[in-house]
């Protein structure tokens, strides 16, 4: 039977890495991330987890090795925030294509500068064009059922893609929940021992890593492109059959109070624990406030989310990234383009908020609400609550 | 399928999933044809010391004793794959190998 | 188990591995490419049971533009610094599978090959974690041509002094290269690694003997290989072997190896042939004066008799 512990979220990552019995993580320490990484080690030198550890002198070399060890056919994890994962990006790029599974929980962090170690996801945003799976959880329960169900995902022989879990840093990753931590009969019923396709084998041995000349390089891009579409349908598939081992259902995109609001925030994280506190002191008000939360990065859930705002008049994206020089943030980006391109047409504007750890309060969501709600349009998105 | 643009080299669908290649499929590929000089072997000189065989860096070299016939004691090049670079005629210590020019 | 003790077949005219080379025909490297050459025999002497790792660079691009591969062992490139991390994982991976009833029955060799700028430059960091981590079944081979050659010959930390290279070039004030050749092997040695060995493919019995040791010791072995090319260095094709024998007789690039800490000189070069004659037969140094020569002669031979000194002063101990 599972057991509910209150459990700081890192180490029930790192709870959920050893349920699912890996075989390598190679990582280098960055905070916030740092606790999975030492509670892993720890679970190693008891000999509570049978696994090589591979304590790489960089982020870049973590993924590195996490593609070396993949490919030979061992279940893979590691973890990075920030910086680390800005050092890992030339090795996240080549990953997808390579189709080498690898679960990477990046417990998100700004990017310098100025240098600042608390959570945004300025990080994750810097390679959500690379191809990985990308899912982001909003507490500490999502965090560990997300983990295994990134190692499903990542090794369903259909999908063979490196998949990234995100967790707020610190606002997630350093707060202690009440956790249901699973049995290990429940976990190997839902995931079955890693089955590489692709594998660097001395029996069959196969060449990876080719040159691909412009003759091909599309092709190649394509190809990826087309698998990580179709891993959607592999995602939601992980999803159901986890409820069915666990009894706790999952779906790419979330909704909150959404049927009959005219006003939907729509966001991704842990921010959305507040929101939906926010939401019902509005909703006490006779204030007609939904929310959707993207819980499916990448690939991006087109139709999961036109149908969630298919009643909205008003919507507000709320980016936890801004991108310098540009009218939007990345969610603000996808959505309004999502929406131009469907019969869709809420008064749609982006909001900016809680950049390098600054705190994301009730307040915030109803600052959003009354000016989202007003029907004004802003073409620029908004930095809320920066002082200038 | 859309008409590629540039001869393309497979179809997306028919990619092998990772990019990968089958182990030593360089060989359908014939670098023969980059070579302006031919190694040409003297037969009465070779002493079978395998010198062109070691040092050959495209591995043309082929090993022709039979195991009996001292006649066979030789090796060949395959020209299909030969550069003409010339190692093996300047570390052949009896000289027995000539660059020739290749006939157009 | 010390290194020393570790047991190997050298590799003889006699029993030179039979069998197809584990590096194919048909790849693209240059007319008398003396680092494939190198590669070639290197693999060769492996046998058929190991995993290869490539670093960006020559060798990588001439083995394997899709879809075509000359590589008949298992094979990975992934990018240019980070061959040892690869191989880091590639190792981790088979060691920590087969502990798990999951993997092959014997040790698998991983062979980590990458060229001077992937070794000295901007994968020495990886390099440097690797060999410190000491994983087990892990040889790194660095196949020096002493310059970025697949990017059209521009100067690395390998880069001899001296020489003309695109991005150390000849001019009216200065002589090319104007520092001298990083010691790479001394830096993997002071990683107090068990097996440190330099080699060239022209003594090629002795470069495949020496993979074979490396394959055999348990732990980090580091093998730096004199590759010529001679599109870089201006050289004509047919001369790569001869460029070798020239660099270990004129002391340029002597044979040893470093077992437990302890040094052995393969090769002792008591009358060096004199150095002008490495330099005339490579465009590169075409713009040397005598007393450049000099100068040049002067340092090498110190740095010879520096390995002497270590080789008597620390000299291998032979099992019993």
């Amino acid at each position: 039977m599972a057991k509910r512990i209150g459990m700081e979220v890192s180490l029930a990552v790192a709870e959920a890495v050893k349920l699912a019995n890996t075989d390598v993580i190679a990582a280098y320490p960055i905070t916030p991330q740092t606790h999975i990484v030492e509670h892993l080690s720890e679970l190693v030198a008891d000999g509570e987890l049978d696994a090589a550890y591979i304590p790489v002198e960089s982020e870049h070399s973590a993924m590195s090795s996490c593609i070396g060890s993949s490919a030979a056919g061992a279940r893979t994890f590691t973890a990075t925030s920030s910086q680390g994962l800005a050092l890992m990006n030339e090795m996240i790029y080549i990953a997808p294509v390579l189709r080498v599974p690898i679960v990477l929980a990046i417990a998100n962090r700004a990017l310098s500068a100025p240098i600042n170690i608390w959570n945004d996801h300025s990080d994750i945003m810097s390679v959500r064009d690379a191809g990985w799976v990308s899912v982001f959880a909003e507490n500490g329960q999502e965090a560990l059922d997300l983990t295994l169900i990134s190692f499903r995902v990542a090794e369903d022989p259909e999908v063979s893609l490196p998949i990234s879990m995100n967790i707020d840093g610190f606002t997630l990753s350093h707060f202690i929940e009440p956790i249901l931590i699973p049995d290990q009969a429940e976990v190997d019923k839902y995931l079955p021992p890693f089955k590489p396709n692709l594998k660097l084998d001395i029996k069959d041995p196969i060449s990876i890593g080719l040159l691909g000349a412009p003759e091909c390089y599309t092709e190649a891009r394509k190809a990826t492109d087309n698998i990580l579409w179709q891993s959607k349908n592999h995602v939601v598939k992980a999803f159901d059959e986890f409820n069915k081992v666990f009894g706790r259902q999952y779906h790419v995109v979330e909704t909150y109070r959404h049927e009959d609001a005219d006003t939907i925030m729509l966001m991704m994280g842990s921010i959305a624990e507040t929101a939906m506190t926010a939401v019902d002191e509005m909703r006490d008000n006779g204030q007609k406030v939904g929310l959707v939360r993207i819980r499916l990065w990448r690939p991006f859930p087109e139709e999961e989310l036109l149908a969630s705002l298919s009643k909205a008049k008003h919507l507000a994206i709320i980016d936890r990234h801004a991108i310098l020089g540009c009218s939007s943030g990345p969610v603000g980006l996808e959505v309004k383009s999502l929406l131009y391109n469907s019969n869709l047409k809420p008064n749609a504007s982006n909001y900016i908020v809680g950049l390098g750890g600054r705190d994301v309060t009730r307040d915030d969501f109803k600052y959003i609400f009354e000016k989202a709600s007003s029907g004004q349009v802003q073409t620029r998105c908004e930095f809320v609550g920066v002082y200038e | 399928m859309t008409k590629p643009t540039i001869d393309a080299l497979a179809k997306v669908g028919d990619l092998p999933l990772g990019f990968t290649a089958k182990p030593g499929s360089t060989m359908d590929f014939k670098t023969g044809d980059w070579r302006s000089v031919r190694p040409i072997l003297d037969r009465e000189k070779c002493i079978h010391c395998a010198f062109c065989y070691y040092y050959c860096p495209d591995g043309v070299y082929k090993d022709m004793y039979d195991g009996k016939d001292d006649a066979t004691k030789y090796f060949q090049a395959d020209y299909d794959y030969c550069k003409g670079c010339g190692i093996c005629a300047q570390e052949c210590p009896k000289k027995a190998i000539t660059m020739t020019l290749e006939e157009v | 188990m010390r290194a020393v003790e570790a047991v190997y077949e050298k590799v003889t005219a006699k029993n030179f591995p039979k069998g197809p080379d584990m590096l194919a025909s048909g790849h693209r490297a240059c007319q008398g490419c003396g680092e494939v050459l190198a590669l070639r025999l290197l693999l060769k002497a492996l046998g058929t049971e190991f995993i290869a790792v490539s670093a960006t660079g020559c060798m990588e691009v001439c083995t394997g533009p899709y879809p075509q591969s000359a590589w008949r062992m298992p094979w990975i490139h992934v990018a240019f610094e980070n061959a040892a991390a690869v191989a880091s994982g590639v190792e981790a991976a088979t060691h920590v599978l087969r502990r798990k009833g999951r993997g092959y029955n014997q040790r698998i060799p991983v062979v980590a090959v990458a060229g001077d700028g992937g070794t000295a430059d901007i994968g020495l960091q990886a390099l440097s974690g690797a060999l410190e981590r000491y994983h087990e079944n892990f040889i790194y081979v660095c196949l020096d041509n002493e310059a970025y050659m697949n990017t059209g010959i521009q100067r690395s930390s390998e880069t001899p002094f001296m020489a003309n290279t695109t991005t150390s070039p000849v001019g009216s004030v200065t002589k090319g290269q104007y520092t001298w050749k990083k010691d790479m092997p001394a830096i993997a040695a002071a990683h107090h690694i068990p097996y440190v060995a330099t080699a060239t493919p022209a003594q090629h019995l002795d470069l495949m003997t020496k993979i074979r040791r490396a394959a055999a010791i348990e732990g980090p072995a580091y093998l730096h290989v004199y590759s010529p090319c001679p599109t870089g260095w201006r050289m004509k094709p047919e001369l790569s072997v001869e460029i070798c024998k020239l660099a270990v007789s004129t002391r340029i690039f002597p044979l040893y190896e470093v077992l437990d800490g302890r040094y052995q000189i393969n090769r002792k070069v008591d009358n060096p042939t004199p150095i002008a004659d490495y330099f005339k037969v490579q465009g590169r140094f075409r713009h040397l004066k005598e007393n450049d020569v000099a100068v040049i002669t002067e340092r090498v031979n110190a740095d010879y008799q520096r390995l002497v000194d270590l080789s008597e002063k620390f000299p291998v101990e032979n099992p019993a």
